[in-house]
C-alpha cells in the first residue's frame, strides 16, 4: 500500500515538475497579492504590521486555491482516474496521496516564500517562527479540505468558481486560529492553545476529508 | 425504516404531497395570524428597546428555521446517499432555497434591528457572523446542485457536499464564537434566558411554528415539481429514442 | 386615529420594524409563487407530453 501510496505522489510530483511553473505560478500569485494589500492600505509601517498575520493567511488560503481545480481534473478527463479507483488499494489512498503531491506543490512554496512576506510587511519579530508553525499546520488542512471541493465539481460546468465558493467558507475556522495564533504571540499572550486547535483541525480534517473526497470522487466517475 | 420506503415511491408521495399541501397552507396562514396578533398586540414592549423588540417576533424564528432547514437537508442527503432514496434527493435539493430565504431574513431583520440597539446596521457579532457564512454554505449548495447537466449527478456532489457543511457548522460556530470574543465586546441583545415571559414566548413558539408549516408547504410545492420535472425528461428521452 | 398611527409608528421604530416584517412576508411570498408556478408549469408540460404520445399512438 506504501508503495501505490509513493509511486502517486512520484508520478504527481513528476507531472508538476513536467508541466512546471505550478509553483512557481502559485507563489507569484501569493507574493503579488500580499503586494496588492500593501498598496491597498497604504505604506504606513505599523497599519501593515497590525494586518500583516491576516494578510499572508488571506492571500495564502487564496492561492493554494488555485491549483485546485486540476486536482483530480486532468487524471478525470484521461481517465487515469477510472483506473485508481480500480486498483487493489483503497481510493482514499490514492487520495490522500495527491493531497501530499498537491501540499509539496503548493502548500510547501508557501511556506517557504512567507517569511519574506512578512518582512515586507514590517511584521514584528516574535512573529515569524509561529507563522511558519501554523503555515505547516494550516496548510495541509487546506489542501485536505479543498481535495473534497475538488472531487465534488468534477465535471460539472464553472468548475473553478464554484470551487472557491465551496471551499472557502469551509476555510474560516483555519483563517480564525492561524491568524489568533501569530497575532497572540506578537502580543506575548500564549499561543499553544492555539497550536493545539489548528492540530485538531488537521487530525480532524486527515481523519474525514480523505474518506469524503473518495466519495466524491467515485460518484463523479460512475 | 418502513415509513421511508413507503415515502420512497414517488407516486405515493404525490399522492400524499397533493393532500398535505392545502392543510399546510391554512396551517401557516392561521398560525400565523395568530403568531403576528399576539407579536403586536398582546406581547410588552421591552424596557429598554422599546417597540423595536418586535423584530425579535421574526428575526428569532427564521434563524431557528435557517439552522434547522440545514440540517433537514443534512438528514436528507444522508438518507438520499445511503438507502438511494430517489425523493429524500428532491426534498435536499428543494430545502435549499427556503433555508436560503430564511437565512437571509434572519440577517437582514437582524442588521435592522442592530441600527436602534447597536446604532449601525452591521456589526462582526457571532451570531450574526456565523449565520453569515451558513448563507455562504447554502448558496454553495445551490450553486453545486445545478451546475450539472445531469440531475442525479448534481443531488449526490451536493448530498456530500451538505454532509461536510453540517460536520463543519459546528467547528464554524465555535471559530467565530472564539474570533468574536477576542475581538468585540459581548453583544448588547440578551434575551431573557429560560425565564423569558409567556406573552413573549407564545408569539415566538406560533411564528416558528407557522415557518415551520410554511417550509414543508413549499417543500410539497417545490418537490411536486421537480418529481414532475423528472417525468417529463423521461417522457422526452422515450421520444427521442422510440 | 389616533391609536392607529402610534401603532404604525411603532415606538419611533417603525423605519425598522416594518422593513423586518415586510421584507419576510415579501421574500417568503415570491418563494411560495415562484414555487407554485413552476409546479404548474410543469404539470402543463408533462399532461401536453402525454397528449402528443397518446395521440401518435393513435396515429
Amino acid at each position: 500500500m506504501m508503495g501505490v501510496f509513493g509511486a502517486i505522489v512520484r508520478r504527481d510530483l513528476r507531472l508538476a515538475l513536467r508541466q512546471g511553473m505550478d509553483s512557481v505560478m502559485v507563489v507569484m500569485f501569493f507574493v503579488i497579492a500580499v503586494v496588492l494589500f500593501s498598496f491597498g492600505v497604504g505604506p504606513e509601517p505599523n497599519v501593515l504590521a497590525r494586518i500583516a498575520a491576516g494578510v499572508i493567511w488571506v492571500s495564502a488560503l487564496l492561492a493554494s486555491m488555485l491549483s485546485l481545480e486540476r486536482l483530480f481534473q486532468i487524471d478525470y478527463e484521461d481517465g487515469s482516474l477510472e483506473l485508481l479507483a480500480l486498483a487493489p488499494v483503497p481510493l482514499e489512498v490514492a487520495v490522500v496521496a495527491k493531497v501530499t503531491a498537491h501540499w509539496l506543490t503548493t502548500g510547501l512554496p508557501l511556506i517557504l516564500a512567507a517569511p519574506l512576506l512578512a518582512v515586507l510587511l514590517r511584521m514584528d519579530g516574535e512573529g515569524f517562527g509561529i507563522l511558519i508553525a501554523v503555515l505547516l499546520i494550516g496548510t495541509p488542512t487546506l489542501s485536505l479540505i479543498g481535495a473534497v471541493g475538488a472531487g465534488l465539481i468534477l465535471g460539472s460546468r464553472r468548475g473553478g468558481v464554484l470551487l472557491s465558493l465551496l471551499i472557502l467558507p469551509l476555510y474560516i475556522p483555519v483563517l480564525i486560529f492561524g491568524v489568533g495564533a501569530v497575532d497572540a504571540a506578537i502580543g506575548g499572550f500564549p499561543f499553544k492553545a492555539h497550536l493545539l486547535i489548528l492540530g485538531a483541525f488537521l487530525a480532524g480534517s486527515a481523519a474525514l476529508c480523505p474518506w469524503a473526497a473518495a466519495a466524491a470522487v467515485r460518484q463523479a466517475i460512475e | 425504516m418502513k415509513r421511508i420506503d413507503y415515502l420512497a415511491n414517488p407516486t405515493r408521495f404525490m399522492r400524499l404531497a397533493a393532500v398535505l399541501t392545502p392543510w399546510m397552507g391554512w396551517a401557516t396562514v392561521l398560525l400565523a395570524a395568530v403568531g403576528l396578533y399576539l407579536a403586536f398586540f398582546v406581547a410588552p414592549p421591552d424596557y429598554q428597546q422599546g417597540e423595536s423588540v418586535r423584530i425579535m417576533y421574526v428575526h428569532v424564528p427564521t434563524s431557528w428555521m435557517a439552522l434547522f432547514c440545514y440540517v433537514s437537508m443534512a438528514v436528507a442527503a444522508a438518507t438520499g446517499l445511503i438507502w438511494k432514496h430517489p425523493v429524500a434527493d428532491l426534498v435536499a435539493k428543494c430545502t435549499a432555497p427556503v433555508g436560503a430565504a430564511f437565512c437571509f431574513l434572519a440577517l437582514l431583520t437582524g442588521s435592522l434591528w442592530g441600527k436602534p440597539m447597536w446604532g449601525t446596521y452591521w456589526v462582526w457579532d457571532a451570531r450574526l457572523t456565523s449565520m453569515l457564512i451558513l448563507l455562504f454554505l447554502y448558496l454553495g449548495y445551490i450553486a453545486l446542485v445545478n451546475a450539472f447537466d445531469d440531475p442525479a449527478r448534481g443531488a449526490k456532489a451536493s448530498s456530500i457536499l451538505v454532509l461536510v457543511g453540517v460536520v463543519n457548522v459546528p467547528i464554524i460556530k465555535f471559530s467565530v464564537d472564539w474570533w468574536n470574543t477576542l475581538h468585540q465586546p459581548a453583544s448588547v441583545i440578551k434575551m431573557g434566558g429560560p425565564s423569558i415571559h409567556p406573552t413573549m414566548l407564545w408569539p415566538l413558539l406560533l411564528m416558528a411554528l407557522a415557518f415551520t408549516t410554511y417550509y414543508v408547504w413549499v417543500l410539497m410545492v417545490r418537490v411536486r415539481g421537480e418529481i414532475i420535472a423528472n417525468k417529463i425528461r423521461v417522457l422526452r428521452l422515450k421520444q427521442v429514442h422510440g | 386615529m389616533d391609536g392607529l398611527s402610534e401603532f404604525l409608528n411603532m415606538g419611533g421604530y417603525a423605519p425598522f420594524v416594518w422593513p423586518s416584517f415586510g421584507a419576510t412576508v415579501a421574500i417568503m411570498a415570491v418563494l411560495l409563487v415562484v414555487s407554485l408556478r413552476t409546479l404548474k408549469r410543469n404539470q402543463a408540460a408533462l399532461d401536453a407530453l402525454k397528449d402528443r404520445e397518446n395521440g401518435a399512438d393513435e396515429a
